[in-house]
């Protein structure tokens, strides 16, 4: 694809940059960046994503969220489109209020997940991980509608960690402060942020305090000059991927594309799931008009789905020997792991882990697994493959419901 | 109010070694109550508000020797401990430049190099060494030692099991590890490094909490002990509880009450009741009683078999043992509260090395020099220097903008000619903040509080004999099977039902904890009744 630059010139636009790039760019002392939805953001701004990481679960981090697709969908239909795609129940969802959601085809297969957040009465705007706007433009034959791709003009940051409410109203200008402060748990507010306008919403992807921060691209530097100078004094991070990675696997959190397959993309039957199936269940709503896939989902109820989606936390005891039998102390992944790896019982292979990581807080080796329905109670003790020194081995895993952290700051 | 109440065990001190005993007391299903002289709970671990908005962790300042199995089997996350690594070293030397070490390998071998080409390169070697003797080691802190003079099967075993243990470590590591031992922790950087700067500030680790220098023989095992620290799988890391090290003993302490453990604080004890040779409660200093099966404590030895009992109730041997361990507390604790952080001539500016461990010893002599001071009864004039400013990266620490520093001071001898008083407290303070001037000239405009803590200050306050940090030095002759003394190094006493948890005992030293877990399991191991 070519685009017309300011000159006139025609440029290749492969790859771009975010608004906040050149304030992230120079920040990035290990030059680690790493591609999302066709831009580059940072994996880790140090050479060592640790302290990022810490930033999250002990100060603030700040993170730029920029490549997520958003939607704004406006307009009397914009609610009966959306309760049409997405599987919870957006008629009931108030005007200040982010919803959650996957979204299905027919077959009530997942094709992505992301969030929706009720700006005004006829006002939507939705994120998603992949690019959705043929499928909404499909699904909004017959509704009177207007849906405009804002992915290219809004920046986004996601402001993660105990102490990103007091940042946050630290800038917060007039009413902003006090809309700011009790702000509740997925919802949204607009606010005056020095000067900037802009959407927050108590939301992120790592599963404690937090917010994100949606601006227009003009302000996108502002917002960040701002957002650093106010928290420099409470610890805020620019932090990159890679530490917000292990933060959404503790928080149980999953990833399109590692821990699931977008039906979009699936080529075989198999590859697709059904949010039962993602643990997912219960963005399910039972009682909404019809949506996309609403059939199959209600049928999928009722049988008990085939797969789960689960914890595992691996048994340190088990690690340790497994690594004693080297000679070794138990080589602990520094950073999240998404390879499929096997999980067995007694028998054979019960499951797949697709995401893993050491967690540095719970110090606990945890896992998301899919795993077949009948293996997936809570408590069940199962085996996860780990290769030490180059050879197969089996781990002791125990089957845990996520989040493996969840802390009270995080709805408080 | 259950006045009659006789409890299964009382531990006598709320610090971490007595909480952890406590919690896994309370876990194996004991009725336990944990005794604390102070209104807080940690001894020496605590986190305390000393200026209003400024939190200091008053004494013992960083974390990484606490016994991963101890944080999993009591889940010590799930109560809140959250450790936050220390990434950097940075050392500041008189001739305006610094020598430092980094989070990424690579970036600390440039900084090395810079000092000499050669410790470059030396370096990596002499830390997978370093490495393989804390992985040598291991096994020991988790086991009771045996009494080699000892013809019980138990000690017999365990020797032979220890003796085929070393063997297999194979010939080089082996005599890396005899070294280790026995010589002084410059002599053996001497053998391995070039750069002063670089020898002077790994040799520092090894004089921490003793009252020896870099050139006495010993101090080399000390290093050793300071490379045991194991976060994450990975030795020799080391870092902050978000809180404070108070944290950490909140988080044990609340563990052990989730497992059914009750504790009381402001309970002072004064004695233990001791009938027909066998611990039979505890006596308050309020005169109130408490009886109990099984009594614990978690105090220095001097005071769990000095003054706790009486002494008719003891060997000879052991009375005499007691009384010839040493502690002979060497360092001192200053506590400042910042307005500003300190700009370092040799690196100006709020840049990463604040984040990080931040050393005063420049030279070998440096230390040397700082301990001749203390060998003949005075303070280090120029000491050597340990500082910290965990609001750096936990700004909950201090108010918005401002900083707490935790800055560690050796020398400061217990037995100081003309003793302490206040004025030599504060000549001590001056002394640490006129050193750190000459590196940061700023500090002295920056310091809005400053709380100076001398071994006699530690002695009063967390009752550590002669403000001994370890309970008792951490020198060969005091370590394993002969701590706190021969015979009597199982966590047991000569009173039945009476135990010692603190670190005092094997393995001892440091917010470690392996003494209150070994100390849980002999008493489980001898059943209800001993």
């Amino acid at each position: 694809m070519v685009q017309k630059c300011n000159g006139g010139r025609l440029t290749l636009d492969a790859i771009r940059t975010t608004p906040f790039h050149s304030r992230t760019a120079p920040l990035v002392r290990g030059q680690g960046w790493r591609r999302w939805a066709g831009y580059v953001v940072p994996t880790s701004y140090d050479l060592i994503h640790e302290l990022e990481y810490n930033a999250i679960r002990g100060t603030a981090a700040l993170i730029d969220v920029t490549p997520l697709f958003k939607y704004r969908i406006r307009g009397p239909g914009a609610a009966p489109l959306l309760d049409r795609v997405v599987t919870r129940d957006v008629a009931r969802c108030k005007v200040g209020r982010v919803l959650y959601t996957p979204w299905c085809d027919a077959e009530g297969k997942v094709l992505d997940d992301g969030t929706v957040t009720r700006l005004e009465e006829q006002d939507f705007r939705m994120t998603s991980a992949h690019p959705n706007l043929r499928w909404l433009h499909q699904n909004a034959i017959g509704f009177d509608v207007e849906i405009e791709d804002e992915t290219e003009a809004i920046a986004a940051l996601s402001l993660q960690g105990p102490a990103a409410r007091e940042i946050l109203m630290g800038i917060a200008e007039g009413e902003s402060e006090a809309d700011v402060e009790k702000l509740r748990f997925f919802r949204a507010t607009a606010a005056r942020l020095g000067g900037i306008a802009a959407t927050v919403t108590r939301t992120g992807y790592t599963g404690d305090l937090g917010y994100e921060i949606w601006v227009a691209n003009e302000r996108a530097e502002s917002l960040w000059d701002l957002l650093i100078d106010a928290g420099a004094a409470h610890g805020l991070l620019p932090t990159g991927l890679l530490a917000m990675d292990v933060a959404r696997i503790e928080a149980g959190l999953l990833l399109i594309d590692v821990d699931y397959v977008s039906a979009r993309h699936a080529l075989i039957e198999q590859q697709k799931s059904s949010p039962f199936e993602l643990g997912l269940g219960w963005t399910v709503a039972k009682e909404k008009a019809p949506f996309v896939g609403q059939r199959a989902l209600e049928a999928e109820r009722r049988r008990s789905p085939e797969w789960a989606f689960r914890g595992l936390v691996v048994d340190w005891d088990s690690l340790e020997a497994l690594f004693g039998e080297v000679g070794l102390p138990p080589q602990l992944p520094s950073a999240a792991w998404r390879t499929s790896t096997p999980v067995y019982d007694a028998k054979g292979q019960v499951g797949y882990a697709t995401s893993g990581c050491w967690s540095p807080l719970l110090k606990k080796y945890l896992a998301l697994a899919h795993l077949i329905g009948t293996h997936a109670g809570p408590g069940t003790e199962l085996e996860l493959e780990m290769t030490v020194e180059h050879r197969r081995k089996r781990a002791r895993a125990t089957v845990v419901e996520t989040p493996f952290f969840d802390p009270e700051r995080k709805r408080a | 109010m259950q006045l009659s109440k006789t409890w299964d065990a009382i531990v006598i001190g709320g610090g971490h070694n007595g909480l952890v005993c406590a919690a896994y007391l309370a876990r194996a299903g004991r009725d336990v109550l944990v005794l604390e002289r102070r209104p807080l709970l940690g001894g020496a671990a605590v986190t305390e508000e000393v200026f209003s908005g400024f939190r200091f962790s008053v004494f013992s300042y960083v974390v990484s020797l606490l016994r991963p199995e101890i944080i999993r089997d009591l889940d010590l996350p799930g109560h809140g401990l959250h450790i936050i690594p220390l990434e950097s070293t940075f050392n500041p030397l008189p001739d305006g430049d610094y020598l430092a070490t980094w989070a990424d390998a690579d970036e600390t071998r440039r900084e090395l190099y810079r000092h000499s080409p050669r410790d470059a390169d030396a370096m990596q070697e002499f830390g997978r060494l370093m490495q393989r003797m804390a992985m040598a080691v291991k096994p020991i802190l988790g086991i009771e030692p045996p009494d080699p003079a000892s013809w019980h099967p138990r000690d017999l075993l365990a020797m032979g099991r220890l003796g085929k243990h070393f063997r297999d470590l194979g010939a080089r590591d082996l005599h890396a590890l005899v070294k280790l031992m026995t010589m002084s922790s410059a002599d053996y950087l001497g053998e391995w490094f070039e750069s002063e700067a670089l020898k002077a500030a790994k040799s520092a680790s090894g004089i921490i909490g003793t009252f020896l220098g870099p050139r006495s023989p010993g101090t080399a095992y000390v290093l050793l002990h300071h490379y045991m620290g194991e976060i994450d799988g990975v030795f020799r890391a080391w870092g902050f509880a978000r809180g404070g090290t108070g944290a950490v003993s909140e988080a044990i302490g609340s563990a052990a009450r989730r497992f059914g453990a009750e504790i009381r604080t402001e309970a002072a004890v004064s004695r233990v009741l001791v009938e027909e040779g066998r611990a039979q409660g505890v006596v308050l200093e309020s005169g109130e009683e408490i009886r109990a099966r099984t009594v614990v404590s978690g105090l220095d030895p001097r005071r769990t078999f000095l003054e706790l009992v009486e002494r008719q109730e003891l060997p000879d041997e052991l009375l005499t043992a007691v009384e010839r361990f040493r502690f002979r507390g060497s360092s001192g604790k200053v506590n400042l509260a910042l307005s500003e952080p300190p700009n370092f001539t040799a690196l100006p500016g709020n840049g990463p090395h604040l984040k990080g461990a931040m050393a005063i010893a420049p030279s070998v002599d440096y230390l040397e020099r700082a301990y001749d001071d203390a060998k003949y009864g005075d303070f280090s004039r120029r000491p050597f220097l340990d500082i910290v400013m965990p609001s750096m990266i936990d700004p909950t620490m201090a108010p918005p903008g401002q900083h707490v520093m935790s800055i560690f001071v050796q020398y400061a001898p217990y037995h100081r000619k003309g003793g302490w008083d206040g004025r030599s407290r504060e000549a001590f303070g001056d002394a640490v903040v006129d050193t750190l001037a000459e590196y940061a000239p700023n500090i002295r405009s920056a310091i809005l509080h400053r709380q100076v803590i001398t071994p006699a200050d530690i002695e009063a306050v967390t009752g550590l004999s002669e403000g001994n940090i370890f309970q008792g030095e951490l020198a060969l002759s005091q370590l394993f099977f002969l701590r706190p003394a021969p015979a009597w190094a199982d966590h047991r006493t000569p009173v039945r039902g009476y135990y010692q948890c603190g670190s005092g005992t094997h393995p001892g030293g440091g917010i470690m904890g392996a003494s209150g877990r070994l100390a849980s399991r002999a008493i489980l191991a001898d059943g209800p009744r001993r």
